[in-house]
This record gives C-alpha cells, structure tokens and sequence, in this order.
C-alpha cells in the first residue's frame, strides 16, 4: 500500500510537468512578439523593450526555460506586469474569497446532490425520478452567469433578500458572510450538483440491483439502513471519483461566478490578468488551478483505500 | 377471430419502421431535435424574420423595454435586441458545430494512432494527462489570451480545451477492439495497418463518436458564451450571445431584458443539444445509457 501511495504520488510529476511546459509554452507559443501583444496597440517601441526585457525575452529559449522552472521550483510565480507585485502575493490576498466560495459550493452541492441521487434511483421510473433527472439535464444547459444573473434578479432585485454583489469575510460576521455567499454558491453548485446527482442515481441503479441488497431488505432492515448502510456505501467510489473530476467543473465556474457577483477572488484575478494580457498571472492561475486539480483527484484516488477495503494495491 | 387478433398481433411490428421506432422510444430525441431544428432554422433565416440589422445604432431610442414595435426591446446603444438574439444564433452554432467537428476529427485521428502505435500512445497520452489537467474552460481562456479575438480562435481554442477527452474516448475504443479476433484474423492475414484502421476499426468509434460530439457541441457554446461574457472571447462587433449579456451587465439592474433573452435562447439551445446527446447514447450505446 505505502508502495502504491509513493507511486501515485510521483505519478503526478510528469502530468505537472507537462502542464509546466505548456504553461511556458503559453508566451512562447504567440503569433508575433508576445511583447507587442501585451503591450497592446499605443504601446512606444520603448514599452515593448521594457516588457520583453522584464519577462526575459531577450536570452535564448531553453535559458529562459531552465530559469523560468529554477524560479518555479523555489515557489516564485514571476511578478504581474501591471500590479508589479509578485504573482503568489497576488494569489495570497485573493485566496480567501475563492477558497471560502468553493467549499460552500461544495458542502451545498453534495448535501442537495446525494440525497437526490439516492431517491430517485430508489424511487426509479416514479416522477421523482424524473424531476431530478430534468433537474439534471437542466443544471447542465443553463450557464453559470445566465443563472447567477436570473438568482440576483429573483432573490436581489425583486424579492430584496440578498445582496446583489460583493462579499464579505467570515472574521467579519457569519451572517453577513453567508448572505454575500449564498446566491454564488447555489450558482457555482448547480452544474456540479447535476453531475453529482446524475452519478449517484446511475451508481445506486446498479448496486439497488445486487443480490446482497434483496438479502438485506429480506433480512428485515430498514430502508434507510439498506440505502446508506448498504447501498450507498458499496456505490461511493463511483461517486467520489466525479467528485474529483468534478471540480474542473467548479474552477471555471469560480472564474464566471467571481465576475457576475463581483467577489475578489482568484477567479477575478485570472480575469483580469486575461484582459490585460498580465502573463504572468495567466501562467500563475492556470498552474496553480491545473495543481490544485491534480491534488484533489490524487486525494480521490488515495481515498479509493478506506472507502472499499477490497481495493488493494 | 382468434386469427384476426393474431394477424394483428404478428403484423403491428411490422408497420412501425425502425426509424419511427427509435424515435418513440427516445423521445428525448425528438424534443431535442425539434429546438435544434428550430434554432438552425432561426439562424439561416435571420435576416427576414422581422429583423433589422443588429449593429445599426440609434441613441434616440435607447434601452426601450419589450414592446410592439422592438419585441425584446433595445439596449444600451438603440440597437434592436430581438434582431441581435437572432443573429447571435449564427455565432452559437457556429462556434457548437465548429468546435465540435474540430475537437471529434482531431480525436479520432490522434485516438487511432495512439491505439496502433505504442511510442507514439507513450508521449501523447502524456501530454494529454497534462492537458487535461487544466480546467477546459480555463485552458480555453488561457488560449484566447494568446491571440487575437476572432471567431476562428474561439473555434480553435475551445477544440483544443476539449481534444485530450475525445482522444481518450478513441483510444479507449481501439484498445479494446484491437484485442478482438476479427481485427487479430485481419492483421494475421496481412491487411495494411491503415485498412484495418479504416476499415474495421474506424466504423466502431463512429457511434460513441457521435455522442460525444454533441456534448463537445453543448459545452462548446457554453464556454464561447463564458468567453465572450468575460470579454476573451468572440469579437465585440459580432454579435453573439455572450457578448449582449456580456455588455449588459454593467446596466443588468435597469434593463435586465437584454440579458434575459440571449439567455434563455442559449440556455434552450445548448438544452436541446444535451438532449439529443442524451437521446443518441440511449438509442446507439444501450451500454453506457445504463451507467448515467
């Protein structure tokens, strides 16, 4: 086991590695001088100077590169060409709002995901059934700022139950803190939610059908034991693996969600770096989302041990 | 009588064609189909549906709410907000189908000679690990970044963000189908590699092909809307979806009509999509349609 946890682990190097290269390969890739494209269209020659000499454009491609991974390595992401702050200060002041909005997200979502899941493949072929499932193909249609949008003018603007925008941090009060969050969490948490309740109720299908859950219920359990005890349990691999895969889903939702509701979080960041052609943000944000990607779906993996113990490696 | 209820019996089968069959039984074909249709329909024939032209611009008459004479209304500039949905269809399916045929032949092609050729499936799964490691949207932002807004790189961008899942879909296949006997009697008789590829594996990707195509479609107008809605994506002057709600947003809070309509279409259109995706695996992979 310890063997397979070490292997895993170092699995996730090359697949770093290949998103470090391309992440590099981002500025070097640019049709034309990626100094005059960040510069933009009233820049003097003297500006595209300055730019290319402060990314290094001047030395030969693979000194650019050994130096750009060197810095990379010691955890220096290169400084904003805008803000002229490093990028991981940059990254430090906005995590908080990004972190805070996720997992509220996350916590949401699961919580409205599962248990719906879970009925619909016990009740399947009923018009629960059907709703969650319309439910599902819906989450799935509607973007995530056409919905943000649709909530504020319902919750916000008609009703006056929430705030439109901003956010404010959980140190300053946990009712205004969930007021701010509340409406871009169920946002961000449809899409993810669909895909979660669509796993669960297709998952739970197939175990609902295995022998031991009939024995189960002839034994005389309750149906509550049989689905959670039984049921659900034998069917959360499957789950927990979408969960992983899932959060692609929540990182560009974040991105979309930060902007309509206007939270100053990594999401913005990577926005405003993208409109002000700010490479190094760009390549910051994409890492450090591409890194946190990995992480989640090697703790998924990992996972796999303690949920099935019949899973050895 | 008892032979006439048997006639019936044996022969009801037999009039409903196979076709009509698939199509009852999947209605979510149908239904999907239906709004696509409509949605094609509305974007080829833009310009004689009541439409004037999206761009022309008239201060006097700006942000008027939905009434007789400007359906959806006018924006922030006079432009007629109904004629601009309507012609921000063209962009969505464009940028759907375009992205779509883009990202389904590149994965074909790269899926098949993975499958074939071992050192090659060594490096290009690699890197495709690495891709798809980076949120699709984020890498399509990242992407747009690079180069100059114009549709062809929307197109292009968006293709790539969803390349690595296609060609895993691919490989996945000729990985199995390259163990089968028919495929192993076809190389020991010294069929050309590229034969079997075209000739016996090819046909077996197509149907899961489809399916995946039209979730590459439905996610490919959602992130060109995102794009756009973020303003890295389709140029400004083009009306698309995404760029009206995008230019709306500062002005939401008075006139949330001219993002209310570009988002409802979207939203009905990529719903259609995802329907007839749906629709498709059922009817064509009854394997899969099982698991979700």
């Amino acid at each position: 086991m310890f063997a397979y946890v070490v292997r895993r682990i170092l699995a996730t190097v090359p697949v770093m590695g290949v998103v470090a290269v391309f992440v590099f390969a981002l500025l070097h890739l640019t049709p034309g001088d990626p100094a005059v494209m960040i510069a933009g269209d009233i820049a003097t020659e003297a500006d595209i100077a300055a730019i290319r000499a402060k990314l290094g454009l001047d030395e030969s491609l693979h000194i650019q590169f050994g130096t750009w991974i060197g810095s990379l390595l010691r955890g220096d992401l290169g400084i904003s060409i805008f803000t002229n702050l490093p990028v991981t200060r940059l990254i430090e002041q906005r995590l908080e709002p990004t972190l805070a909005l996720t997992v509220t997200t996350l916590i949401v979502s699961l919580a409205i995901a599962i248990p719906l899941g879970v009925v619909a493949a016990w009740k399947a072929g009923t018009w629960i059934d059907s709703a969650v499932m319309t439910f599902a193909v819906l989450g799935f249609s509607v973007p995530v700022f056409v919905l943000g949008l649709v909530l504020i003018l319902v919750f916000s603007l008609s009703l006056d139950w929430l705030p439109v925008q901003g956010y404010t941090p959980i140190r300053q009060g946990f009712g205004p803190f969930l007021a701010n969050i509340i409406l871009p969490s169920v946002t961000l948490g449809v899409v993810y939610a669909a895909l979660i309740a669509r796993i669960t109720r297709a998952t739970m299908l197939d175990v609902l059908a295995q022998d031991y859950i009939r024995t189960a219920e002839a034994k005389g359990l309750g149906t509550g034991a049989v689905l959670l005890g039984h049921a659900l349990k034998n069917a959360s691999v499957p789950i927990v693996t979408v969960v992983g895969i899932g959060i692609a889903l929540l990182i560009s939702g974040a991105i979309v969600t930060e902007t309509v509701f206007a939270i100053p979080g990594l999401g913005r960041l990577t926005v405003d770096g993208i409109l002000k052609r700010d490479y190094p943000i760009i390549q910051g944000m994409v890492l450090l989302f591409s890194g946190i990607y990995v992480l989640i779906n090697l703790l998924v993996d990992l996972s796999y041990m303690f949920l099935d113990p019949r899973i050895r490696y | 009588m008892a032979t006439a209820a048997l006639d019936i019996a044996v022969r009801r089968p037999k009039r409903e064609s196979r076709w009509r069959r698939a199509l009852r039984r999947h209605p979510t074909i149908v239904f999907g189909g239906t709004i696509l249709g409509l949605m094609v329909l509305i974007a080829i024939f833009a310009p004689y549906l009541g439409t004037v032209d999206p761009q022309s611009v008239s201060p006097a008459r700006r942000l008027r709410w939905p009434q007789e004479q400007w359906w959806f209304g006018t924006d922030m500039m006079g432009r007629d907000v109904y004629s601009r949905t309507l012609y921000g269809a063209r962009i969505s399916l464009i940028v759907g189908l375009g992205a779509a045929a883009l990202a389904t032949a590149g994965g074909l092609l790269l899926g098949l000679l993975t499958g074939f050729i071992r050192w090659f499936d060594a490096v290009l799964m690699r890197v495709m690990d690495g891709l798809m490691a980076i949120p699709a949207v984020l890498l399509a932002i990242a992407l747009m970044a690079l180069t100059k807004a114009s549709l062809e790189n929307v197109i292009i961008a968006i293709a790539i963000a969803e390349l690595p899942r296609v060609t895993r879909l691919v490989r996945g296949i000729v990985l199995t189908l390259r163990e089968q006997p028919y495929v192993e009697a076809a190389t020991a008789a010294g069929t050309p590699l590229l034969r079997t590829l075209f000739k016996h594996i090819l046909p077996n990707t197509l149907a899961p092909l489809l399916v995946q195509g039209t979730f590459v479609c439905a996610s490919a107008m959602i992130t060109e809307a995102i794009l756009s809605f973020i303003g890295a994506g389709t140029p400004p002057n083009i009306p698309s979806w995404g760029n009206i709600m995008s230019e709306a947003r500062s002005i939401f809070q008075v006139a949330w009509y001219i993002v209310l309509f570009p988002g409802v279409f979207l939203s009905l259109t990529v719903l259609s999509v995802n329907l007839l995706g749906d629709g498709l695996r059922d009817l064509l992979d009854p394997r899969l349609s099982r698991r979700l």
